[in-house]
């Protein structure tokens, strides 16, 4: 029996199982929409579990399912060691967003890293406190801007309206989600110019530490065969 | 891979080393393990959260488990009136290792710090022999280097001293300041927004509206601070070389005096530094440490190493690149002057980590 984790609403759930639908793993929800759980027709041996998509990292993490799709910022954010956890199965070419860093978009003065950090220092000199960028994903965030020499600044947290934060004054600048950018630029926000932080995707995730039975494997070993994944690794 | 010894063990090695730093001339300190943040906060910026244990300390405010003993030790020593002291400790420190999750978070350091006198030169060689004396039966690889080599170079180039002290805010990110000295030196081109930007008569009408607390004043005076630094002349291209001269800098203490004394001719802002070097390998010599035996590179510890702003040391474990350091150290003082509020503090001290010295003297494979 190889457990999937799956995302457990949105057009993430959706689009998940139309990837396995056309890949001839039909999926649905069974019960009730409050129930989480579903089925792939016809195939007894792969249960489906239906999770919030930030869960899945840590389920996978813990080896209490086999398999699972999410957002590769997750994994990358939540799991330190993650390539040590998880082994990438497939890109699915859905649910593509980059994590970007953005700041007002009249800040004309700033438009790289070395902008941001000249201002950075600047900034502290001006309001005796660092600069702060509000983001969910700190440890994405803290590598990305370290790796760049980017220093002076703090990360405030924020869970969800992330855009906001600078028109409120809980933040200068933000480190958050986009596909479109057209909620940046609602909010008078730009991207800088560097590129992403992290460009992520859905991703079918294998779990290294779940329960790999010879029994699991051979299953695995079909599974992977019928959606057309190479035994790479 | 070898095992790491057991706590027990290690604790008698820490103590075994503390006894010999006590030996010579130590006074024992103990420290807190629960210390505030703020102090490492802002000293360290955001860095320290990925490096440190952060927790909710008393009052609300945050605390975090000692990630070292510096700052304790430090702050110990202004609050019973500074001077001249030798101090010595061992306990554990506690590091995240979100980098690498096989490294330990918790482990013994024991270390040795002296602060004040008046010659820092023998100061130097006093510490770097006695840790050289007690890890030589462990046949240690040697290297040593100097940060403020480095730093005086930088403060005797030829350019704006708004410039200066931007290379030498990026001094410990060598990746930072070569592209920054190149954009000064010309080498880099100016890219294109910076140029459309120097060039528009009034960037900021249409810029949109000014949400946030930096404020329409703060980016009219970043824009005029571009505009004066594009009038600048570039830092010339022979500069340039030296300064990538002495950073790539490498061999025995006595090859690179040599090579320090040919630089100094075109660098003269160095030369105390490289006066001071060969007082240190002098001093070295006369405690009977030959100065060929030793290492030096101009740019070690440069990333790591951040808090040194002199002569800096580790001893590293032969054959071994997958362990830590056995011991680091080196000269900090303007660290000891952040923290003694401004007081100034010559401070210069080393910490050797008991697991990786029983490692060694057990031979384990």
């Amino acid at each position: 029996m190889i457990k999937i984790g799956v995302p457990s609403k949105g057009r993430l759930m959706e689009k998940t199982f139309t990837w396995f639908g056309e890949r001839g793993l039909p999926m649905a929800r069974d019960g009730s929409e409050r129930e989480y759980s579903g089925a792939v027709e016809n195939h007894d041996h792969l249960a489906l579990v239906l999770l919030s998509a930030s869960e899945i990292p840590r389920e996978l993490s813990a080896g209490r399912i086999h398999l699972g799709v999410t957002g590769s910022d997750l994994v990358r954010d939540t799991l330190p060691a993650w390539d040590e956890e998880v082994e990438e199965l497939a890109q699915m070419g859905f649910g593509h967003a980059d994590l970007v860093i953005a700041v007002p978009q009249f800040w004309v003065d700033v438009d790289s890293l070395d902008d941001l950090d000249a201002v950075c220092a600047a900034f502290r000199r001006r309001h005796g406190f660092r600069l702060r960028i509000a983001t969910k994903y700190h440890r994405l965030v803290r590598d990305y801007l370290r790796y760049h020499g980017v220093a002076d600044y703090q990360l405030v947290d924020s869970q969800g309206a992330t855009e906001g934060t600078v028109r409120n004054e809980t933040a200068e600048a933000i480190a958050d989600i986009t596909s479109t950018g057209e909620t940046l630029r609602a909010n008078h926000l730009k991207m800088l110019s560097d590129g992403p932080v992290l460009a992520s995707q859905a991703t079918l995730y294998r779990a290294r530490n779940a329960d790999w039975s010879d029994a699991t494997r051979v299953e695995l070993a079909r599974l992977k065969e019928q959606l057309g994944l190479q035994d790479a690794r | 891979m070898s095992v790491f010894p057991s706590q027990a063990m290690t604790r008698a090695e820490a103590e075994r080393l503390l006894d010999a730093f006590v030996a010579a001339g130590a006074t024992r300190v103990e420290c807190d393990i629960l210390l505030p943040a703020e102090t490492l906060l802002d000293l360290y910026g955001e860095d320290i959260r990925a490096r440190a244990f952060i927790t909710d300390g008393p009052g609300g405010t945050e605390a975090l488990l000692r990630p070292d003993f510096t700052v304790p030790v430090v702050q110990k020593h202004m609050g019973s009136g500074g001077g001249t002291a030798r101090y010595a400790y061992a306990g554990k420190v506690f590091r995240r290792q979100t980098d690498d999750p096989h490294r330990p978070s918790e482990y013994y350091q024991a270390g040795f710090e002296l602060f004040g006198g008046d010659d820092p030169d023998a100061a130097d060689a006093e510490v770097f022999t006695l840790f050289h004396d007690l890890l030589a039966p462990l046949q240690p690889r040697i290297v040593t280097g100097d940060t403020g080599l480095l730093t005086a170079a930088v403060r005797g180039l030829t350019t704006s001293d708004r410039r200066k002290r931007a290379l030498l805010r990026h001094i410990w990110r060598p990746r930072r300041f070569r592209s920054l000295i190149g954009r000064y030196a010309g080498r880099l081109p100016v890219p294109t927004h910076r140029k459309a930007l120097l060039e528009a008569a009034d960037p900021l009408t249409a810029a949109g509206p000014a949400i946030g607390l930096r404020g329409r004043a703060e980016v009219a005076a970043r824009i005029e601070w571009l505009r004066s630094d594009a009038a600048e002349p570039p830092i010339s291209a022979t500069e340039v070389e030296l300064v990538n001269d002495l950073l790539g800098l490498e061999g025995s203490a006595i090859q690179a005096l040599q090579r320090l004394r040919d630089l100094n001719v075109d660098l003269p802002a160095i030369g105390t530094a490289v006066d001071a070097m060969a007082r240190r390998l002098e001093a070295l010599d006369a405690r009977g440490i030959d100065p060929a035996s030793v290492d030096f590179e101009t740019s070690h510890g440069r990333s790591s190493m951040e808090y040194y702003d002199g002569f800096v040391f580790s001893f590293l474990l032969p054959g071994r690149p997958d362990l830590p350091p056995l011991a680091t150290g080196g000269r900090y003082d303007a660290l000891a002057r952040l923290l003694g509020g401004g007081r100034a503090q010559p401070a210069v001290g080393g910490v050797i980590r008991p697991a990786l010295s029983l490692i060694e003297r057990e031979g384990t494979a």
